[in-house]
């Protein structure tokens, strides 16, 4: 393949997408309250697209609901993510944009922390103890050509 | 004529020294009535032409020129031979004279009467004496036109110049900036090229000083009074590239080189450069560039995020593989069509093997594309993918996405892909059964392909239906569609094998699936006389007691399923017929009978009542275009007697009547009609029961407006008649009504809104176009004077009834008035308003007018104050048009970004889901504005 940059996974493997959570009778009642759960907090992170394919991240299965936990009441979220290759450069760019995505859409009273699935990464806890530290994230976020990138990660855009 | 000549001087002289450019125009004049010749006016003007000062003599021949683009047309061939000669010999003079002498020029050549040879030594003189690209763009657009001026009238003595015609072309254009020039460039280029003029040795200049500007890279500046587009430039500079296969050789590695550019709108563009030369190469052309070309066009399709690109490589995989199918072979050439599809081959068929991995897509995608583009082409790859397909189908039950190939030839396929289909339905993977559900719709759709095996594939279609592990909805809907499909072909083997079973089946516990397959068969007379007494059996025994197993929905479901064979149906009178004689008169007396009994039939409630009708009145609609005679005996003595019984059973029934009566052409004479409107009147002011009392009131409307002269407001409105603003008048005065406000609003919205059992054009009411705009335009004054009065909520119940009612064009042109209103409506603590309201505001925000930019201020710190509304309804609306805005023009909405991200913090932890989610969904889109990446 000449020309153009060559992908670091140019053919992986693609999940089915879940549909769209269906609405049940409690969702219309306005007097019953809906907690935060797994499913909603899947539902933000799902969509968000992958740095290289067009495919979103739940097709790449990177994000999996049942890595996702969250407990509404002590107002904490836990979200673990695998790297589709172990060796895969994007790792921190993803990690951010799931952390981005879930500090612009989560109420301001949740502790986020968003880690890679232990043992599927080669640079593991670096990673990790990046995305754990605020202020290297609010770093990386001044950098403009980052925030670019993030910001597509996150567009819904027209596929 | 000695006056004449000395008024010319005159003209002259002003014109000349005085400056006056008016003059000009007066001397035209003067020439087209034959007050002057323009030989008289070359005389005037000699001593101006002959001056030494340039710019007198400019001066002179620009009086020359203007009057000749008037008047070419009243010119004598002597006379433009003169000035022909003329004019070449001024291209020689001085720089500031030589835009006035084009301009002549250009007019010159307009002439029906150009001597022979002119346009020769026209073009000789121009491509000699006037460097083109040292003029000013308005000269240079000058040389294009003259250029296009000739090539239309003297393409002949044109090609006489041979190759030089197209060199001096080349000369001229060479370095042309503007994109208006250019779009004249590439005009004279293409008539270059389609009209077959010689270009010699200069065939590679001639590419190279076109297909420099490829690809085109060009953003109309702001405010742009030309309206050039890129577009345009595109079009008509592939038109160029693309024109001959001469070409070819130069523009197959430009393409190529093109396709490694980064930009997209590039690779865009060269791809579909690419699918254009498909049309005109043949394998001359193409066989040397093919494997060069196919990398490219492979890594654009497999790496691509951009679904543009993808589109527009396989539209040119396509092309190429049209195009080679298409070429003659010689005899010692090997068919390059082979080659081509050994290499797609090749890189596509292995990732067939791995369905799960992402390449498995665009590979199937060009596979298909190359093999839609020709039988050839989709025999080739047919023979390498079916085997590899369906052997990977029989290991592998759960693979579920392999048959994506709605191919137009199948035929040698035909016996292994139908049992693979028939498989395939089978299984119980919901995806698969869809997958082939389509196959074979399209399968049938090519009539002949299945219809040796129609006979085992009702069998499986039957099964289909009747399976209970065929219950998810999309899987049912698509087994439904395949089966209307198909039994549009096959009407005789559906009526046949499948209803008959269906019938059988239908006192089993899947009769719902079964109703709805027969409503979804029944697409042919023949079909039909089989399914409807089915249908209508099923009625009866529900109705008898007999069927006590059948539930209200499911009688609701078979008057559906009647309904729906009545729309199918259309104008058919055959189907029409049928419904005549056997449907309507069985259902009317089911009904009635239904109603005698009362209250004991407590499994016939008012809904399905109401289906019926909906049904009859369509069935009516439908019939009564052949024949008007049927209803007075059928319909009205029993049910008149109905009208008087005060139970409310029965006066339910009245609603077939209505269905009946109002669906009516109206020229359709109603015996009795007075007595059933006071009937009419007294049962709907009478009666208690809402069902009844709202369907009299809708009968009697539906007759009213009917009536040659003639409750409700909006029957006369329909008509424009004069009685309605009388009414409206006393609805107005309601409004200021303590009680009653709110009802009378509501009543606004009964006028604006479509109802869809009366009153609509299918029921053949009488209803003037623009009805609602007019109701608009005289009520909304009195609306918005009123609304300063006590009860403002009513009033603004009412206006956002009315505007939210309007067509959406007029809805924009009235907005600037009523926009201070709606604004306040949306702090009016009504919810039904406040929803109302947002819900009109809603798509005008997508598309907003410039009014709106004054009251954003406004706007934002409404719908924010929404934001904690009780209502769940009105807080999704308010987040809906928060996220709206976030689309208008960046500068008008930045400064309301940081408030407003702080505002939607709080819906983010709404105690409601479906608030939540709109509100990630407004803050994500306001996160981005204003920020790369977006």
């Amino acid at each position: 393949m000449s020309g153009g940059t060559r992908l670091e996974n140019a053919n992986p493997l693609v999940f089915q997408r879940s549909g769209e959570r269906l609405l049940t009778a409690t969702d219309e009642d306005e007097n019953v309250a809906d907690p935060i759960d797994d499913r909603e907090i899947f539902d933000l992170i799902r969509s968000i697209n992958d740095p290289e394919h067009p495919l979103s991240l739940e097709e790449l299965n990177v994000v999996e609901q049942l890595r996702v936990n969250v407990n509404d009441q002590d107002s904490t979220v836990a979200v673990e993510f695998t790297p589709t290759i172990p060796h895969c450069s994007m790792a921190t760019l993803i990690g951010l944009s799931i952390k981005v995505k879930l500090l612009r859409s989560l109420p301001g009273r949740f502790k986020i922390d968003v880690h890679i699935t232990p043992g599927t990464h080669a640079s593991e806890d670096a990673v990790n103890k990046q995305l754990a530290d605020k202020e290297r994230v609010a770093a990386a976020l001044e950098n403009s050509q980052l925030l670019e990138v993030v910001n597509q990660c996150l567009s819904s855009r027209a596929m | 004529m000695a006056a004449d000549s000395a008024l010319l001087l005159g003209l002259v002289e002003e014109f000349v020294t005085g400056q006056q450019d008016s003059k000009a125009e007066e001397t035209a004049t003067g020439v087209k009535n034959g007050q002057f010749t323009i030989l008289q006016l070359v005389e005037a003007l000699g001593l101006s032409l002959t001056s030494s000062e340039p710019q007198t003599r400019g001066r002179g021949v620009q009086l020359l020129s203007q009057v000749l683009q008037q008047c070419y047309g009243n010119l004598q061939e002597s006379e433009v031979e003169v000035l022909v000669t003329f004019y070449e010999n001024r291209l020689k003079d001085h720089y500031v004279i030589m835009p006035h002498v084009l301009e002549g020029l250009k007019a010159l050549t307009k002439c029906l009467v150009l001597p022979p040879g002119s346009a020769v030594s026209i073009l000789k003189s121009v491509f000699q004496d006037a460097h083109v690209q040292s003029l000013m763009l308005a000269q240079r657009s000058c040389v294009y036109c003259i250029l296009i001026n000739l090539m239309d009238s003297r393409e002949e003595e044109l090609k006489g110049l041979g190759s030089d015609f197209v060199f001096g072309f080349v000369q001229s254009m060479d370095g042309e900036r503007d994109p208006r020039n250019l779009l004249l460039a590439f005009q004279i280029a293409r008539k270059i090229i389609t009209q077959g003029y010689e270009m010699g040795k200069f065939t590679e200049e001639f590419f190279e000083v076109t297909s420099c500007y490829f690809p085109i890279d060009f953003t109309p500046p702001p405010n742009d009074p030309h309206g050039i587009t890129q577009e345009e430039l595109i079009l008509s500079l592939r038109a160029v590239l693309t024109g001959s296969q001469r070409f070819a050789e130069y523009l197959l590695p430009l393409i190529v080189e093109k396709l490694d550019s980064d930009v997209q709108s590039a690779k865009v563009d060269s791809l579909q450069t690419l699918a254009a030369c498909g049309s005109l190469y043949g394998h001359k052309e193409l066989s040397e560039f093919l494997p060069g070309l196919w990398s490219s066009l492979r890594r654009e399709v497999f790496q691509t995020a951009s679904e543009k690109v993808e589109t527009a490589g396989l539209s040119a995989v396509s092309a190429l593989v049209a195009s080679l199918s298409r070429s003659v072979l010689s005899s010692d050439s090997e068919d390059v069509l082979h080659v081509f599809l050994d290499l797609i081959l090749k890189d596509c068929l292995h990732h067939l093997a791995e369905p799960d991995l992402k390449l498995v897509w665009p590979s199937a995608k060009i596979l298909q594309a190359a093999s839609n583009a020709s039988y050839r082409a989709s025999l080739k790859v047919m023979s390498a993918v079916m085997p590899s397909l369906l052997e990977q189908y029989n290991t592998q039950t759960q693979v579920s996405r392999e048959r994506q190939h709605p191919d137009n030839v199948l035929v040698e396929f035909q016996k292994p892909l139908c049992s693979a289909v028939f498989s395939a339905l089978a299984e119980s993977s919901a995806g698969l059964q869809i997958t082939a559900t389509r196959l074979l719709t399209s399968l049938g759709k090519q009539s002949g392909e299945v219809s040796n095996d129609v006979p085992l594939l009702l069998l499986l279609l039957v099964k289909s239906v009747l399976a209970n592990h065929f219950c998810s909805l999309s899987s049912s809907l698509a087994v439904m569609e395949c089966c209307g499909a198909l039994a549009y072909i096959y009407p005789e083997a559906f009526a046949m094998r499948m209803v008959p079973r269906l019938k059988e089946a239908i006192f089993s516990a899947v009769r719902r699936r079964c109703v709805t397959a027969l409503a979804s068969v029944s697409s042919q007379p023949s079909l039909v006389q089989e399914s409807v007494p089915v249908l209508l059996q099923i009625l009866t025994s529900a109705h008898t007691g007999m069927g006590n197993s059948f539930s209200s929905d499911e009688v609701t479901s078979v008057c559906h399923s009647l309904q729906r064979i009545a729309e199918q149906a259309g104008q058919d009178p055959e189907v029409g017929q049928i419904f005549h004689d056997i449907v309507i008169p069985r259902l009317l007396g089911l009904a009635i009978q239904a109603a005698l009994q009362g209250e004991t039939l407590s499994h016939w409630p008012a809904h399905q009542v109401h289906y019926a009708s909906l049904m009859a009145s369509r069935a009516v609609r439908l019939f009564l275009d052949g024949d008007v005679s049927f209803l007075p005996e059928n319909a009205f003595p029993s049910n008149l007697q109905l009208l008087k019984v005060n139970s409310c059973y029965q006066t339910r029934t009245v609603c077939l009547l209505m269905a009946c009566v109002c669906s009516l052409p109206r020229s359709v004479e109603i015996p009795e009609v007075d007595r059933l409107l006071v009937e009419l009147e007294e049962l709907s002011f009478t009666c208690l029961h809402p069902f009844s009392y709202t369907s009299a009131a809708k009968c009697f409307a539906g007759l009213i407006n009917k009536r040659p002269e003639g409750r409700t407001i909006k029957t006369l409105l329909l008509r424009y008649h004069p009685l309605s603003t009388s009414l409206t008048d006393k609805l107005f005065s309601l409004l200021g009504d303590s009680e009653l406000a709110s009802h009378a609003a509501d009543g606004f919205y009964l006028l604006m809104s479509d109802s869809p059992d009366v009153l609509n054009r299918g029921c053949h009411a009488n209803v003037r176009i623009m009805y609602r705009q007019r109701f608009f335009a005289e009520n909304s004054a009195k609306l918005v004077q009123s609304f300063n009065s006590a009860r403002k909520a009513a009033y603004l119940k009412a206006l956002s009834h009315m505007v939210n009612n309007l067509p959406k064009q007029v809805q924009l042109t009235e907005l600037p008035a009523l926009l201070p209103l709606l604004l306040e409506a949306l702090s009016c603590p009504d919810q039904g308003v406040q929803l109302s309201t947002l819900s009109c505001l809603q798509p005008v925000l997508l598309d907003p007018p410039a009014a709106l930019t004054t009251q954003l201020d406004g706007l934002v710190a409404r719908l924010l104050a929404l934001n904690s509304s009780p209502s769940m309804k009105v807080r999704i609306a308010s987040l809906r048009c928060i996220l709206a805005l976030s689309h208008l023009p960046d500068h008008l909405v930045l400064p309301f970004r940081a408030k407003i991200l702080q505002a939607l913090a709080v819906p983010l932890d709404d105690k409601k889901r479906l608030v939540r989610k709109e509100a990630v969904l407004a803050r994500g889109e306001w996160f981005l504005l204003g920020n790369p990446g977006r």
